[in-house]
């Protein structure tokens, strides 16, 4: 209750400073919206349809493009970690990549792929493979060696092995990567939609700034906020959760 | 031989060979094909040498020459100081490591890696913990592929022979150390395994605790008549549970000396005539015990060493 209210008193202030500022007027409202003028802006977006349309191709895009980031990081990441060659060659050069902001794969990509939604993809999964891959890494080789012996010992070979036992095992120690990994993946891809007609949410923010709409830009800024953070409050804390409940591990 | 001072009969050759490198010797080859004769061991280890490189790049021979029988259906107990090899020993039976020359039979056939006809139970029992109890239980029947009804059954049956019917449902972490040592047992012999491997398996638990897995292990051997190979650094646990004794030295591993128990069962941790069996293992043991110190100290200091407790071991 009390956090609630703590919560309630911020928000309102942050609201009651926002529609003073744009009240007195310092600054012409094409320039500074009310929280009115967002929330109108909002609303028409959902009315035409236009919102809904984005939401729907940038979170499908993040989809895919994640999916593709998860299942590859999982595979490099265990076969660095189980191959001294290989971690001592690709281990050094992936970390030294994750300095590059994945929308400088953005030319290669155009070049690549052509002006189409695969070279957006190409980014998103340049942007969040790294962090699932070095998460999945260092992942196996925290992971208790016992587990894997068990479970070889209890008949899992190959795949069922991986299925059953390495990804279960490892899941706590990767679970922060894959969180680090969507959200690089979200912002990767609304940087690439930025740069083209896309139908996502990116361009419709561009789409603001061309028409001076900044109440729709605001608008639009709030819906990615909103999306990433009700993905990582529902999915990843839901999976935090359940580590918890299963493993016996206190919350952090 | 000092080894039987007590006068009951070794019943296997001990290994009093010229000590040869383990890298000169290959493995002997074997007979595959014909089925095991009625008196085949259940478990043979014959010439079973392993040895490793070290960080510094020196070889150390861990293994040397173990030559094992275990008869069907018999309780044997390894023990030797800490650092004798006889975790990795049963490792090796278990087919989770390689071994550098020898062979593991088992029904008088080469082991090839890991089967759930020799199941493992660990010291920290090797639990999986992103699983129910239950679903722990049934982890290795469904490797084996088999159906949801007959898994089921069968977890129930090993649960309660373990009595722990109502944990089913519970996660690893809501157990006590010796629950999760029962369910580590149940979980083993729901494989239905011929050999169930105990690599110290009561070694971190309280001694009460100790006292009813060894009451509750005797009675699931008497029940389900499995071959058991224990390892154990306890000398009185390993009378009070095995068969047979055996005596690994210290670095490398080889097999010292062997002491057939013949006790009548049950058996007690207190009782006198478990003490007095574990005084003369002991007696043997300390030498180990004392090289094993000589090695750790490494500066020529030789420790006069006078109890049990001094060295870890129990009494």
């Amino acid at each position: 209750m009390k956090r609630a209210a703590r919560f309630f008193i911020f928000y309102a202030g942050l609201f009651g400073l926002w529609t003073l500022l744009a009240e007195l007027k310092i600054w012409p409202p094409y320039l500074f919206p009310t929280p009115w003028g967002v929330g109108q802006a909002l609303y028409a977006g959902f009315q035409d349809h236009t919102y809904w349309i984005a939401i729907r191709v940038s979170m499908q895009r993040v989809l895919i493009g994640y999916s593709i980031s998860v299942v590859l990081g999982m595979i490099l990441g265990l076969g660095i970690a189980s191959n001294k060659f290989l971690e001592e060659t690709m281990g050094g050069l992936l970390v030294s990549l994750q300095s590059l902001p994945s929308i400088c794969w953005w030319p290669l990509a155009l070049l690549w792929f052509g002006l189409n939604q695969n070279a957006i993809l190409f980014v998103v999964v340049m942007g969040s493979l790294l962090s699932v891959t070095l998460a999945m890494e260092d992942g196996r080789k925290q992971m208790p060696k016992i587990f894997g012996m068990a479970g070889r010992n209890l008949g899992a070979r190959g795949f069922k092995l991986f299925w059953y036992v390495m990804l279960p095992a490892s899941l706590p120690f990767i679970l922060s990567g894959l969180k680090q990994g969507w959200a690089f993946a979200w912002r990767s891809l609304i940087t690439a939609e930025m740069l083209y007609l896309s139908l996502g949410l990116g361009q419709v923010l561009m789409m603001g700034r061309d028409l001076n709409d900044m109440s729709a830009v605001i608008a639009i800024m709030v819906l990615i906020v909103a999306i990433g953070f009700v993905v990582d409050g529902v999915i990843f804390k839901g999976m935090e959760r359940r580590l918890q409940h299963r493993w016996g591990l206190t919350a952090a | 031989m000092s080894a039987n001072t007590h006068n009951f009969p070794v019943q296997f050759p001990l290994p009093m060979g010229p000590r040869v490198p383990a890298r000169s010797r290959g493995p002997r080859p074997v007979s595959v094909e014909r089925p095991a004769p009625p008196d085949t061991p259940k478990v043979g280890l014959s010439d079973i040498c392993l040895s490793y490189r070290t960080e510094g790049g020196e070889r150390l021979l861990a293994l040397d020459r173990i030559n094992l029988e275990v008869k069907p259906g018999e309780f044997v107990c390894i023990v030797g100081p800490s650092g004798c090899g006889k975790s990795t020993l049963l490792h090796l039976i278990a087919g989770l490591h390689q071994q550098t020359s020898g062979q593991v039979l088992v029904d008088g056939k080469p082991v090839q890696g890991a089967g759930t006809d020799r199941i493992l139970i660990f010291q920290e029992h090797g639990l999986f913990p992103w699983l129910t109890v239950g679903q722990n239980v049934e982890f290795g029947m469904k490797m084996k592929g088999l159906g949801k009804a007959e898994r089921e059954e069968k977890t129930r049956y090993y649960l309660r022979l373990v009595h722990l019917g109502k944990f089913q449902d519970s996660y690893i972490h809501q157990l006590s150390g010796g629950m999760r040592q029962r369910v580590a047992i149940a979980r083993a012999l729901a494989t239905e395994p011929d050999v169930l491997l105990m690599d110290e398996p009561f070694a971190a638990l309280d001694a009460q605790t100790r006292d009813l897995l060894h009451d509750e292990l005797e009675r699931i051997w008497n029940e389900t008549g499995r071959t058991i190979i224990f390892v154990t650094h306890n000398v009185r646990e390993a009378i009070r549970l095995g068969d047979r004794v055996v005596l690994l030295t210290f670095r490398p591993g080889r097999i010292k000396s062997e002491f057939p128990v013949d006790l009548p069962r049950p058996r007690h941790l207190e009782d006198v005539a478990v003490a007095r069996a574990a005084r003369q293992i002991l007696d043997e043991l300390r030498e180990e015990i004392n090289r094993s110190l000589e090695v750790e100290y490494n500066a020529g200091v030789k420790p006069h060493v006078k109890t049990g407790v001094e060295v870890g071991v129990e009494l």
